[in-house]
């Protein structure tokens, strides 16, 4: 079978980019990437977007963004899959390459949220839960995630101080990257101190409204060298998977797992041949605390009801045994939801090169977990130092 | 914001929401909303169910910065409420102190408005679900 590599990464910087439209984002991340890997053109294009319609009035994002970054007559599509769409657009790239339909692909993930109002944005993002029987009633995927969390807190004893600490974690890693919205250290305090948006979940429990957009670019190792790509900038990619849970949370036949995230990880560490263990470190979707903490139950990195407490003993900082979040997470990074899948994958690739700005000391493999709705659709993907 | 809703969309629900009907499969799979395929067992045959009504709250929250179009009505309850018939139901809570809510509240199903569009715009009535009047 043959192998893909990722071979050049991008991105912007991940914030309130007034001056710059979802087009300017998506192509700046494009031309960076596909000059990180020193070439100028490409087979194919997939665009992890989540919401542009709704966002921007601009779908078509495929030859919109194929055509800005002048690519000629390619086949550009958009892949949706709510806030997992980046992490799904890498997955189909890849897939193109796999099956030798195509040899250098380019996935770029876009989000641009801040052209809308913030209910609106609200409204948006809702719109990846049940629209019949759960916007119907008023919900937030805040609200949504709040249910879940005041559920984990009563069935396993934690606190909101507890939760809270994988935001602080998210913002000490924050601190050292340039592409990051947030570079200020958190206490456990701010985070309690800071607003109920749907209680016991808090402002600083959640990830923001934002801006960005992040690419990479996917061959094959014949190929890479048939380009001349120097091996340093090689990263594999060990093994995927994907799947999907109820769309309606209250549906789901056990609010505490993430059943989608397990059926996807077994895949991908069956397809990579590696376990939980042999991970260097997690880029996990807190885009909320709780689902921070219940995808390392499901990734199988801790025993169900015991996320949480792997950040009480502090298991999850850089340098301890199981690293999240390593460039700040959805959290202090930010989430620009289409765009962060591919976020995820930029800074996995430079953990794995060695380039990442909070290196994790000798990191040899890393997954990325990107989460759509309320644990509906989630993708993880395992990657290796070449 | 463009007014993205047609009455039909809602009155194709109308029984399933001002009666809280399901479906239950010919196994004895109840479900809600109703399914073509019953989530248990794969069945196609499927049958509409009238739930009681009845059940308790298993987590709630209040929402405070809703989406675009309920914002006249914040914060209000939201909770999955367990039938006693074994599924959940998302809903509002109505007529009840916030403060009051709390795990294993009994409740029971209640027809209410959902929310009102512009002036000339349709008034969505459902179900929510209201501390259990004795
Ligand atoms: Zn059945």
């Amino acid at each position: 079978m043959r192998k893909a590599v990722i071979i050049g990464a991008g991105m912007t910087p991940v914030g309130e980019h007034w001056k710059l439209g979802l087009r300017d984002l998506a192509v700046e991340a494009l031309l960076n990437a596909m000059d990180d890997a020193g070439i100028d053109k490409v087979d194919s294009l997939y665009v992890g977007n989540m919401a542009s319609g709704s966002f921007v009035e601009q779908e078509n994002l495929g030859a919109l963004i194929a055509d800005w970054a002048g690519l000629g007559n390619i086949p550009a599509v958009k892949i949706e899959a709510a806030c997992a769409s980046g992490g799904a657009a890498v997955q189909e790239g890849v897939k193109a390459v796999l099956s030798g339909l195509e040899d250098v692909v380019a996935v770029v993930g876009v989000e641009k949220m801040m052209d809308a109002w913030p209910s609106d944005a609200t409204r948006y993002l809702a719109y990846a839960a049940d629209a019949e029987w759960e916007l119907f009633h008023g919900v937030s995927f805040v609200a949504l995630n709040a249910l879940v969390m005041r559920y984990y807190m009563k069935a396993y004893g934690y606190t909101e101080e507890d939760l809270a600490l994988f935001a602080v974690n998210a913002h000490i890693n924050g601190t050292k990257n340039p592409y990051a919205m947030f570079k200020k250290p958190i206490k456990v305090e701010t985070v309690l101190k800071s607003p109920y948006i749907a209680d016991p979940l808090k402002l600083f429990d959640a990830s923001p409204v934002c801006d960005g957009a992040a690419s990479v670019i996917i061959t094959t190792p014949e190929k890479a060298k048939e380009l001349g790509i120097p091996k340093e900038k090689w990263v594999e990619v060990a093994g995927m998977g994907r799947a999907i849970d109820t769309i309606n949370l209250a549906n789901r036949e056990d609010l505490l797992t993430l059943k989608a995230a397990k059926v996807a990880a077994e895949r991908a560490y069956r397809m990579a041949g590696v376990t939980a263990k042999d991970i260097d470190f997690f880029e996990v979707h807190d885009a909320f605390t709780i689902m921070a903490a219940l995808s390392l139950e499901a990734l199988g990195v801790a025993e169900r009801g015991k996320g949480a407490q792997l950040a009480k003993e502090g298991q999850i900082a850089i340098d301890a045994d199981y690293p999240i979040q390593t460039m700040g997470g959805l959290k202090a990074r930010g989430h620009p939801v289409g765009a962060t899948g591919v976020y995820q994958t930029v800074e996995a690739v430079l953990q794995l090169r060695g380039e990442a700005p909070s290196q994790v000391p000798d990191a040899e493999i890393g997954l990325t977990q990107n989460i759509g709705g309320t644990g509906s659709n989630i993708t993880v993907s395992i990657f290796r130092r070449v | 914001m463009a007014r993205p809703m047609q009455v039909s969309r809602y009155w194709r629900h109308f029984r399933e929401k001002y009666r809280l009907i399901g479906g239950k499969c010919e196994n004895g799979h109840v479900h809600f909303p109703k399914r073509e395929v019953c989530p248990v067992c794969g069945s196609r045959n499927v049958e509409e169910y009238e739930f009681s009504g009845k059940g308790k709250v298993i987590s709630w929250t209040i929402v405070r910065n809703p989406p675009s179009g309920f914002e006249y009505y914040k914060p209000y309850p939201l909770a999955l409420v367990q039938l006693e018939e074994g599924p959940v139901v998302l809903a509002q809570l109505t007529d009840v102190d916030p403060e009051e809510i709390d795990f294993g509240m009994e409740v029971e199903v209640v027809t209410k408005k959902i929310r009102e569009f512009e002036e000339d715009g349709i008034i969505l009535y459902g179900y929510k679900f209201r501390p259990l009047v004795k």
